[in-house]
């Protein structure tokens, strides 16, 4: 069975005004189909730039492929040409970003902008507003018939979210990369965001690349986990094993950052560097 | 603020929609919607009429010298030209000219305004650098000098003067546009679009276009009265549409050797102009003002 996703020896550079930024160094990865991966790090790990890679979704003037690919499904990714890539943008590999709120255009309606994906990557569906309803329902929003017609900013935080994972999943990806996917939104929502991606995962069996920054969202959604630190990747295993026994210095202090509900200490642990934005 | 609830109204609320609602509510703006209404209405009849070969309430070129230089009267609402030619009919036969050269140009400048502006905002890089060179070198010459001497040199139909002023005045236009296409190509939903695979040119003008309608828009009102102003100008050194065709330019350019015995021939169509530019600037005005709270509010 091929593997879904490899990452090989992967390295990255932004050429800068002030000079070269070594966005990402030497990371390597591999996924299974339907398999779940975290990539935990702090702002500047260089976890996006990895996740962003995986399209050439990397404005290229700036960043620069220095070495190592990336194979989707056993075809690279560097070498493909632009009309494979678009199919595999979206109908292969399919994202959801951090802010739902300015990830979905203004002008149109939800309806509208899940229209256009669904139209994009599978053609052959005749019934486009049907497939709408069975998406938003899927994710989990009430009435879905009607609220498809409504504009972006009529949609709560948790709603447009939920309508973005939507519009990913209705172009039936292998792979579900979810960049920050919750950081933008409350507490409560989030937890029902992560339950939904979960739900999903289960349901449709796609794999899943959970990038974030927050270490206790990915227990019970990701079976493995990659950390990355200033571009590299410092630990790579198992979720319930690494979050059981980190062995890197830099693991540990991430997990150590986790308020632990009846803990007596008063201050919270910190990572005292900070890392080159 | 919106919040979601059951009731949500049947009609979604698009950004559009809004921006539309804003503008009505100003009084400024219902007024001179209304003032453009009636010009424009006026002028579409009066030039299908002329198809048709209808003039009313006479012939604008029937000469009359036994009434030549008459005020306004019962007969002649708006007074008579040197050739006895009644005012109000080659007014409103000037009106159609007037109207559609303002419309028409508008359209061909902005078509290139935008074009220029989306791919040199959008692109970058070399192509920017060209585009935008092209158009510092346009600049450098008064587009009122460089229109006339295109004219000059191309005789003075109506269609050379459209498309002349058309090809010269897309300039601020482009700039405009590319200043939005710098800024919104960096959107999230731009990224999330380009995610999705979807093509470059549907990018441009399905999702970025729309977004930065407002400005284009605006634009597009007010380069109404000043196509409609650059080709009064035209007319009144007699490079504008020729004698008989009635224009508001040249009805002011026959009249101002009287100007002092027979005002009507200047006063009324130098109202025209003015009165039909001042309600294209201030819809215009009006509907910036809407569009900028709209994007305020957020």
């Amino acid at each position: 069975m091929k593997n879904l996703l490899e990452i090989h020896d992967l390295s990255i550079n932004f050429e800068t005004r002030e000079g070269t930024v070594h966005a990402v160094k030497n990371v390597s990865l591999s996924m299974q189909p339907g398999a779940s991966l975290a990539i935990v790090g702090e702002s500047g790990s260089g976890k996006s730039v990895t996740a962003l890679s995986l399209t050439r979704l990397l404005p290229v003037p700036p960043a620069k492929y220095v070495s190592g690919d990336v194979f989707f499904e056993g075809q690279s990714i560097r070498r493909m040409n632009p009309d494979k890539l678009r199919e595999v943008r979206g109908g292969g590999i399919a994202y959801i970003f951090q802010e739902p709120s300015t990830s979905l255009n203004p002008v149109y309606s939800i309806r509208s902008q899940i229209g256009e994906a669904i139209r994009l990557h599978r053609p052959e569906v005749t019934d486009v507003d049907a497939e709408i309803v069975r998406w938003l329902d899927a994710v989990g929003i009430v009435d879905p018939a009607k609220r498809m017609h409504d504009y972006p900013h009529q949609l709560s935080g948790g709603m447009q979210q939920r309508a973005m994972i939507a519009m990913a999943l209705s172009c039936q990806p292998k792979l579900l990369v979810a960049d920050e996917p919750t950081t933008a939104l409350d507490v409560t929502i989030q937890a029902q965001i992560l339950a939904e991606l979960k739900r999903l995962r289960s349901e449709f069996g796609m794999g899943l690349i959970l990038i974030t920054h927050n270490f206790a969202i990915i227990r019970g959604l990701c079976e493995r986990v990659a950390v990355m630190y200033r571009g590299e990747i410092v630990e790579y295993g198992e979720t319930a094993s690494i979050l059981r026994s980190p062995q890197h210095p830099y693991t540990k202090a991430l997990i150590a950052c986790i308020p632990k509900l009846g803990s007596r200490s008063r201050r919270l642990q910190t990572i005292g560097e900070a890392l080159p934005a | 603020m919106n919040t979601p609830t059951q009731d949500q109204p049947a009609v979604a609320d698009s950004p559009v929609r809004r921006v539309l609602r804003d503008f009505f509510r100003k009084p400024i703006a219902l007024i001179s919607v209304f003032v453009i209404a009636v010009f424009c209405l006026t002028a579409l009849i009066t030039g299908l009429c002329a198809l048709g070969g209808i003039y009313f309430p006479y012939d604008p070129n029937a000469t009359d010298l036994a009434n030549k230089l008459r005020p306004p009267s019962m007969a002649h609402w708006l007074g008579t030209d040197n050739l006895g030619r009644d005012v109000l009919t080659r007014m409103l036969n000037g009106s159609y000219v007037s109207l559609t050269v303002g419309f028409v140009a508008m359209t061909v400048s902005l078509l290139i305004g935008v074009v220029v502006g989306a791919v040199s905002g959008y692109f970058g890089g070399w192509i920017d650098n060209v585009l935008m060179r092209i158009v510092d070198a346009l600049l450098c010459f008064p587009s009122f000098f460089l229109i006339l001497t295109a004219v000059a040199l191309l005789g003075p139909n109506i269609w050379i003067i459209i498309v002349v002023i058309g090809l010269l005045s897309w300039t601020g236009t482009s700039r405009l546009v590319r200043a939005e296409f710098l800024t919104l190509r960096e959107t999230e939903y731009v990224r999330a679009a380009r995610a999705l695979g979807q093509r470059t040119p549907k990018i441009i003008f399905r999702h970025i276009l729309p977004n930065a309608f407002a400005p284009i828009f605006v634009t597009a009102v007010v380069g109404i009265p000043e196509a409609i102003l650059i080709e009064a100008g035209l007319s009144f050194i007699n490079l504008g549409v020729q004698p008989p065709q009635a224009t508001w330019g040249n009805i002011i350019t026959d009249g101002k050797s009287y100007l002092l015995d027979a005002w009507w021939l200047i006063v009324f169509p130098g109202m025209a102009i003015f009165l039909a530019a001042l309600a294209f600037y201030l819809a215009g005005d009006a509907l910036r003002e809407a569009a900028d709270t709209r994007s305020e509010r957020k």
